[in-house]
């Protein structure tokens, strides 16, 4: 899966999860600066994220994803690993 | 020194979310149309229950609230925020400093439902994939937390917890929190969201819902002889309270008073009425006493009856217990005859249903009183809604499990 499909898989779970449009969700953008994502919505989207990219995010790991970028880098690893 | 005397608090706002309608208007409507929202529930879920009669709500609140927001409320807390967004609506969105404004909004039972969906996720998903959004569902807080965080009331969000008398208990504590000076706008009622198997199957244990499933208009008949139990309902009902001079500087249109609130609890049974009445009769008096009002100044009471057969014959035996002779020239009516019982915003509706009445001066007709019971001495209304003279006192009464006992004392505005 290239960098943009994750992207773009991501920006749909986050529009579902908070209904922030996917078109805000672009890579230098911050998760609680930027698109006011709250702690418990955080959890959520890892959730939908482990769920569609069969990957596991440990709760070390996702305290450290700040960006979108972060969070895409992350998963193109994850699945690399998987 | 004496203290100032309190000010007087008025209702300058209603909002509704009822098996009846989407809003206060259609809820109204129908009430006095004396329609039914009640119907044999055809869902898979509900075919093994012994009772599959119930009450929905009549419009989803998923066809109003976004998508995202939605799976973070549970339904008690979704009909809550619906009903507070139409009063505070209704009510012109007052112009109020955040930290004079207060929320009492009450649940009887809460986010039970979360709790039970959350639980088939984690033994059929695992811990991981629990909602982070479940405790704040579940808490029996939940939904004024909710209406707080909407309308920005930081004078303080309250949530009473006495079972059917929950929604009248939240709106006699907003009522104090404007007399003790502590809020100049409270938004106050109650909601409730549990028409599930589980509660279903445990009222229906306790032998106190209707199954009469022949005829589902005709389950819910307060003071008929043939009653035999409640219908569950859900939905929610939200009421502005203000502040009298508050409301009159900014020309609101105001409802009604709220004069008076009378509490007492009867320590007889966990479940079971006082079958004297006696608890009812002391919140009623003490209703009466805090509002300046004679009994004889009351022409319309708006009666808690459930349709249970113990309960009804109770209330009224406490009824004329606090009205004696003048029991005679009271209408009564009962509002669950149409709408089912909400549980605990089952007292925040017929409050709202009590104001309307008073503005209009119209007493709606209790639904399916084909027969009344002869143990109950009182003067129904039935068949058609009955006018009420100017000028005249009502009273809403709600009785919760745990014998909690509400009354709240209405004059025109």
């Amino acid at each position: 899966m290239s960098q943009q499909e994750i992207l773009d898989a991501l920006g749909a779970i986050v529009q579902e999860a908070t209904g922030i449009p996917a078109a805000r969700v672009v890579p230098d953008a911050s998760f609680i600066n930027d698109l006011d994502v709250d702690s418990l919505s955080m959890v959520e989207i890892a959730t939908m994220a482990e769920d569609k990219f069969s990957i596991s995010i440990p709760d070390a790991d996702l305290a450290k994803l700040k960006t979108v970028a972060d969070v895409v880098a992350y998963i193109a690893k994850a699945g690399v690993l998987a | 020194m004496s203290s100032p005397r309190p000010p007087d608090v008025v209702v300058t706002g209603l909002g509704a979310t009822t098996p009846l309608g989407g809003d206060m208007p259609s809820t109204w409507r129908a009430v006095l149309a004396g329609q039914s929202g009640t119907r044999l529930l055809e869902d898979e879920w509900a075919a093994d229950l012994p009772i599959r009669l119930a009450a929905p709500a009549a419009t989803d609140p998923a066809t109003i609230i976004p998508a995202p927001r939605l799976r973070s409320l549970d339904r008690n807390q979704q009909f809550a925020l619906v009903a507070a967004q139409e009063a505070w609506r209704d009510a012109g969105e007052p112009a109020v400093e955040p930290d004079r404004l207060a929320a009492v909004v009450a649940s009887g039972i809460g986010g039970l439902v979360t709790m039970l969906d959350q639980y088939d996720v984690m033994r059929t998903r695992g811990p991981r994939r629990v909602s982070p959004f479940t405790v704040p569902m579940i808490m029996p807080n939940g939904a004024v937390a909710a209406v707080a965080l909407e309308l920005g009331a930081r004078a303080g969000a309250h949530s009473p917890a006495s079972a059917c008398a929950s929604g009248s208990e939240a709106i006699a504590a907003g009522r104090e929190l404007i007399r003790s000076g502590r809020a100049d706008v409270v938004v106050c009622g109650g909601a409730e969201a549990v028409i599930h198997p589980l509660p279903m199957a445990a009222f229906a244990a306790m032998r106190a819902l209707s199954g009469r499933h022949d005829e589902p208009l005709a389950a819910s008949r307060p003071f008929d002889k043939q009653r035999d139990g409640f219908v569950l309902g859900e939905g929610a009902t939200v009421l502005v309270l203000e502040r009298h001079d508050h409301a009159r500087a900014r020309g609101a249109t105001i409802y009604a008073t709220l004069a008076g609130a009378g509490l007492a609890s009867d320590a007889h049974h966990i479940a079971a009425p006082d079958p004297d009445g006696a608890g009812a009769a002391r919140a009623m008096n003490a209703a009466l006493a805090e509002a300046g009002l004679a009994p004889t100044d009351v022409a319309h009471v708006n009666a808690h009856a459930t349709s249970t057969p113990a309960g009804d014959v109770a209330e009224a035996l406490a009824i004329r217990r606090t009205f004696g002779s003048h029991s005679d020239a009271i209408a009564i009516t009962a509002t669950k005859s149409c709408t089912g019982h909400l549980l605990g915003a089952a007292g925040a509706l017929e409050a709202a249903i009590t104001c309307l009445t008073l503005r209009d001066r119209t007493a709606p007709a209790i639904r399916n009183l084909d027969d009344p019971d002869d143990e109950i001495d009182l003067d129904l209304v039935r068949v058609t809604p009955r006018d009420l003279p100017q000028g005249a006192a009502a009273l809403s009464n709600s009785f919760g499990f745990g014998g909690h006992d509400v009354a709240l004392a209405f004059t025109e505005a």
